[in-house]
């Protein structure tokens, strides 16, 4: 394979990266809140689409925005009831909690779907490839890029340029001091907490064809969730999309060259990158 | 006022002497050597993890220390037994433990001198990271740990040159885990009843003003940390003797957050906290697994659900008021 490609395929991999974390950067600058359930919400994501389409015969996009819906209706609805008791305890107990929740997702997808890896089938329209001028490539990846980088921007504009954003970075940034100042702290955690993981689940279902889906999905990549968020600097949405670009090509680029010890690079980079800059690459000092 | 002044501080001077339920752990595993003669295997297994449940408490419910990367010194006391054993011929029971005890300590010592300078989501990823390193170089040095197979077929001498391994029922293995749990526990109880535990909880409690007394913060939990390291690495040592294989497993994440779970079920910080966690994570696990195989998930992690809600300190956190209420009727504190 070309540079090109190669590039290509690392770009799409990262991309459903940066789409299922950058919830979880968000919630976590924002409230402080561990949440190790966040990889649930993707794979909830992903088996919402498996159902719709088989079910009740939805097309790719239609059951995508479906998927975005319902897991954000859930997610606001766990926020509400259970995880806003939780914001006072200590982080322990919030790992305590997330994972038991963890936990309960698998099994209730492992009975209620079977355990077995579910696949998502693409649309026509998907499925070949595309000429792109300098190189021919797999439409499906070239779609999964195109939108990440259409939803970080539109992130992007949404936190600097609104006033829903404006009050979301005031809160990452001193929530005392955001809610003193008249804003709603709990109702605007509910709600990004619900987009996070509504993202979550887009990036679980249309990223399935990259990550794969099976029950085991949210502990599977929930590493690689947090070494996203922690080298991407929390709650910061630029630096989640480099970050995940960085990991999804470099972890792309060496299965390819080094397959048996790939994934140890990544690992080895996130450790110096954070001893280096323990903030993250875009964080805050002192944050 | 002042007699409850009086009170708390005649307690806080007592509190490291011995209470009469603190043989209840000790009598119970041995009365449950005889009592289920056919589950000792899952018994050696049950104190191996209260024993890394325990080196993880002193870390994280002692010192404060966030770690998703404590299955590092279990893997390398595992491995450092296993590769003894199956290269070096070293299959002496007790000097491996040693020498298990040793290289996790190394690693413990040489990473936290780096790591520990960070905190929060920071160490807790640096230290996974750290895992993950080694449970790669475990999966690449295919020549020396096995690779993904791992070791299998580990052959140890009598332990002290009197007890054989018990390879059937496990007889042997549970007496002798028993006895290392025992010896550990009586070292970790010591430590954070001393001065140098008091100043771990202090650095738990307030970094800031540890410093600001003069409290040489960094050293302590370089300390703190290299003995729980070297004890992780005894339970797995224990793991690879007992169970007499290593593989990749001893290693991973899987592992790492597992023993955090229990440890925070059982309620940190409290010594008796990994006897607790462990025991009724795995239990629970035990039985629904055998009864439900595809869900026992559900179970447990409505059980992990609950504890964190309802029993904010765990489930011995949830005995602490009853305790207190039997031993204010008794006229103690």
């Amino acid at each position: 394979m070309d540079i090109a490609g190669v590039f290509l395929g690392g770009f799409a991999a990262g991309m459903v990266l940066f789409i299922v974390s950058v919830g979880l950067s968000v919630t976590m600058g924002l409230m402080g809140f561990v949440n190790l359930a966040h990889g649930g919400f993707a794979m909830l994501g992903g088996y919402t689409m498996v159902l719709a389409m088989k079910h009740a015969g939805l097309g790719f996009v239609a059951a995508l925005a479906l998927a975005f819906v319902a897991v954000a209706l859930l997610a606001g609805l766990l926020e509400r009831t259970l995880y806003a008791r939780l914001y006072r305890a200590g982080e322990l107990d919030q790992v305590l909690f997330t994972i038991g929740l963890v936990f309960v997702m698998i099994a209730a997808i492992t009975l209620g779907v079977g355990p077995e890896t579910q696949t998502i089938r693409l649309p026509d329209w998907m499925r070949g490839e595309t000429d792109l001028g300098f190189v021919r490539y797999r439409t499906y990846s070239l779609v999964v890029i195109a939108t990440g980088v259409a939803l970080a921007l539109a992130l992007w504009l949404g936190f600097e340029r609104t006033r829903f954003g404006a009050r979301i970075r005031a809160a990452v940034d001193n929530r005392r001091m955001a809610a003193s100042l008249g804003v709603d702290v709990g109702r605007l955690f509910t709600v990004t907490f619900a987009i996070g993981s509504g993202l979550a689940a887009v990036g679980g279902g249309l990223g399935a064809e990259i990550l794969g889906l099976d029950p085991n999905y949210p502990l599977r990549y929930l590493a690689y969730f947090l070494i996203v968020v922690a080298v991407g600097g929390l709650g910061r949405v630029t630096g989640v999309f480099f970050a995940a670009l960085l990991i999804g090509v470099l972890d792309f680029v060496l299965k390819i060259h080094f397959p048996k010890g790939g994934t140890m690079f990544i690992y080895a980079l996130t450790l110096v990158l954070l001893l280096a800059r323990p903030q993250g690459l875009f964080g805050r000092k002192g944050a | 006022m002042m007699r409850g002044a009086a009170a708390a501080a005649e307690a806080f001077a007592r509190r490291h002497r011995l209470r009469w339920w603190e043989a209840l752990p000790w009598i119970a595993a041995l009365a449950a050597f005889f009592v289920f003669p056919t589950y000792l295997s899952f018994g050696t297994q049950l104190l191996v993890t209260v024993l890394f449940a325990l080196s993880l408490d002193l870390v994280l419910g002692y010192a404060g220390i966030v770690t998703l990367g404590h299955a590092a010194f279990f893997g390398a006391g595992a491995y450092t037994v296993g590769m003894l054993a199956a290269h070096a011929g070293w299959n002496e029971p007790l000097s491996g433990l040693a020498a298990a005890a040793a290289v996790a300590a190394t690693i413990g010592f040489l990473s936290g001198l780096v790591l520990l300078r960070t905190h929060g989501l920071t160490l807790l990823m640096l230290t996974l990271c750290t895992m993950a390193l080694l449970e790669q170089a475990a999966n690449m040095g295919a020549a020396w740990t096995g690779g993904f197979d791992g070791i299998p077929g580990l052959k140890f001498q009598k332990i002290l040159g009197l007890f054989e391994f018990d390879v059937l029922y496990f007889r042997t293995q549970y007496l002798y885990a028993l006895a290392v749990l025992f010896a550990c526990f009586v070292l970790v109880r010591t430590l954070v009843y001393s001065s140098f535990g008091q100043s771990l909880t202090g650095v738990r409690e307030n970094v800031l003003r540890m410093h600001a007394v003069g409290a040489p913060v960094r050293t302590r939990l370089v300390v703190a940390y290299t003995i729980s390291a070297a004890l992780a690495g005894v339970a797995g040592g224990l793991f690879a003797q007992a169970t007499g294989f290593v593989n990749l497993a001893v290693l991973g994440l899987d592992r790492s957050a597992g023993v955090m779970i229990m440890l925070i079920l059982g309620g940190y910080g409290r010594l008796y906290g990994a006897f607790v966690g462990a025991v009724a994570f795995l239990l629970l696990e035990h039985v629904l697994a055998k009864a439900y195989p595809t869900a026992w998930q559900l179970g447990v992690g409505v059980l992990l659900v609950l504890v964190a809600l309802y029993a904010r300190n765990g489930i011995l956190g949830l005995a602490e008021p009853l305790a207190r209420r039997f031993a204010a009727r008794r006229g103690g504190v």
